[in-house]
């Protein structure tokens, strides 16, 4: 064995699976065997969280909301429906009420219970949203958390928490920042980020 | 009274690490683990309230132990076994012949259709009993009042308040009810908003709320 390759064989034991990939695939290998699980639906899952759905979809609905004002207005009267025409309800998405950013109340979104999140507009949420952290501590003490994101709201905000414990899921429509006048919604999307939909974060200039 | 996922107030969690520029799968086998989940799920076995039942039925010391999928895949062995879809000989690794494909598997060519209508919990179902600007108390202690320890949606925290109604949402399935396979009983679900003050005591500042979807029957009107 050639002599630079010492460095690389040591950690060789890496390569195998960890405990919870072997439980993964062995799993997925019995539902399969048993005819309950098609590997083919798996992958067809896959593709649509990793390349269609995802927080481009919820950014496209707040850069509109903020551009088009009948479209705000429709958001505000029935967002459900409103969605439903845009083709943008889905799993984990199929009730959803906006709430507005103002000078005056700022809003943050959680489930204590679970982890419940609008995945047809953000697509699977992130490791921090499925935290006990976030989870126990943003309805008790919203400011300390969102300072931990870097935001820390002016006291004269009030805060709104929104626990989803049932099947309606909440967007968060970011206060849209100055400095994006005059902007169309394609420009616009991109001030919207993730988090911002969340509330753990504001609407920013992009990079 | 309740179980481990039911920690929203709980004190000593530490930091939230919000870890910007986290891949979508933080561990290679979180997608085959996220697919799985989504792919049984859709074969019509057992609902959403069963599912997040039996992820919050955990043990304790295994709630806190596993990490997210790793409580999705334990919650479909679980699931799997109580609806007598596979064995413990099987999930223990004893061989399995090849079976054909369950019709109610969900097929590739479906998947996107099945994910775009997801399931709608809106139900038709009785008028509602309260409206926008009642006051209404939440159940003490936060059960389920037909299954002793099983599921319900009230968080123990806001468990005995008094809220403000902020919305009528219509009538939804009740999770007391159908994660336990007793109907789906929907009945009418409220926005309700909750005084941090009343809640923790000492708030971080006054005139914060926390606002909770809250079923007809956990609540009762206050005079």
């Amino acid at each position: 064995m050639p002599h630079d390759h010492h460095d690389h064989d040591h950690d060789a034991h890496s390569l195998l699976p960890s405990d919870s990939a072997l439980r993964v695939k062995a799993l997925e290998t019995l539902l399969t065997r048993k005819g309950l699980v098609d590997p083919a639906a798996m992958d067809a899952i896959l593709d649509v969280y990793e390349n269609k759905v995802g927080p481009q979809n919820g950014a496209r609905v707040v850069a509109r909301a903020w551009a088009e004002p009948a479209f705000l207005a429709a958001l505000r009267a029935d967002t459900t429906a409103t969605l439903e025409r845009e083709g943008l309800l889905g799993r984990q998405g199929e009730h959803v009420v906006v709430v507005e950013n103002t000078a005056e109340v700022h809003n943050v979104v959680v489930c204590t219970l679970c982890s419940c999140y609008p995945w047809p507009l953000l697509g699977i949420p992130p490791t921090w949203y499925k935290s006990d952290a976030y989870r126990a501590r943003v309805v008790r003490e919203p400011r300390r958390v969102l300072a931990e994101f870097g935001l820390v709201l002016p006291d004269g905000q009030a805060v709104r928490v929104w626990d989803s414990t049932a099947e309606i899921r909440y967007l968060v429509i970011p206060m849209r920042p100055e400095g994006s006048a005059g902007l169309g919604v394609e420009d616009l999307t991109r001030w919207v980020t993730r988090n911002s939909m969340i509330g753990t974060g504001l609407a920013e200039r992009p990079a | 009274m309740t179980r481990v996922h039911d920690m929203g107030g709980r004190w000593g969690d530490g930091p939230v690490d919000p870890a910007p520029g986290e891949p979508l799968f933080v561990k290679p086998w979180h997608r085959r683990a996220m697919a799985l989940t989504l792919a049984i799920g859709a074969a019509g076995r057992w609902s959403i309230d069963a599912s997040r039942y039996a992820r919050e039925s955990l043990a304790a010391r295994d709630y806190a132990r596993l990490g997210y999928y790793e409580k999705w895949l334990a919650a479909v062995a679980n699931l799997a076994l109580a609806r007598g879809l596979v064995t413990r000989a099987e999930l223990a690794g004893a061989e399995v012949a090849q079976a054909p494909l369950d019709p109610k598997a969900m097929r590739a060519a479906q998947v996107e259709a099945a994910l775009r209508r997801g399931s709608p919990s809106l139900r038709p179902g009785p008028a509602p009993r309260f409206a926008p600007s009642d006051l209404v108390r939440s159940r003490l202690p936060a059960r389920n009042v037909m299954i002793d320890g099983g599921h319900t949606r009230l968080p123990a925290y806001a468990a005995g308040h008094i809220g403000r109604i902020v919305r009528s949402h219509g009538c939804h399935v009740l999770p007391d009810s159908n994660a336990h396979l007793l109907g789906e009983a929907p009945e009418p679900l409220y926005g309700v908003a909750f005084d941090a003050a009343d809640l923790w005591g000492a708030p971080e500042r006054k005139g914060d709320e926390v606002m909770i979807d809250l079923w007809q029957s956990y609540l009762e009107p206050v005079a």
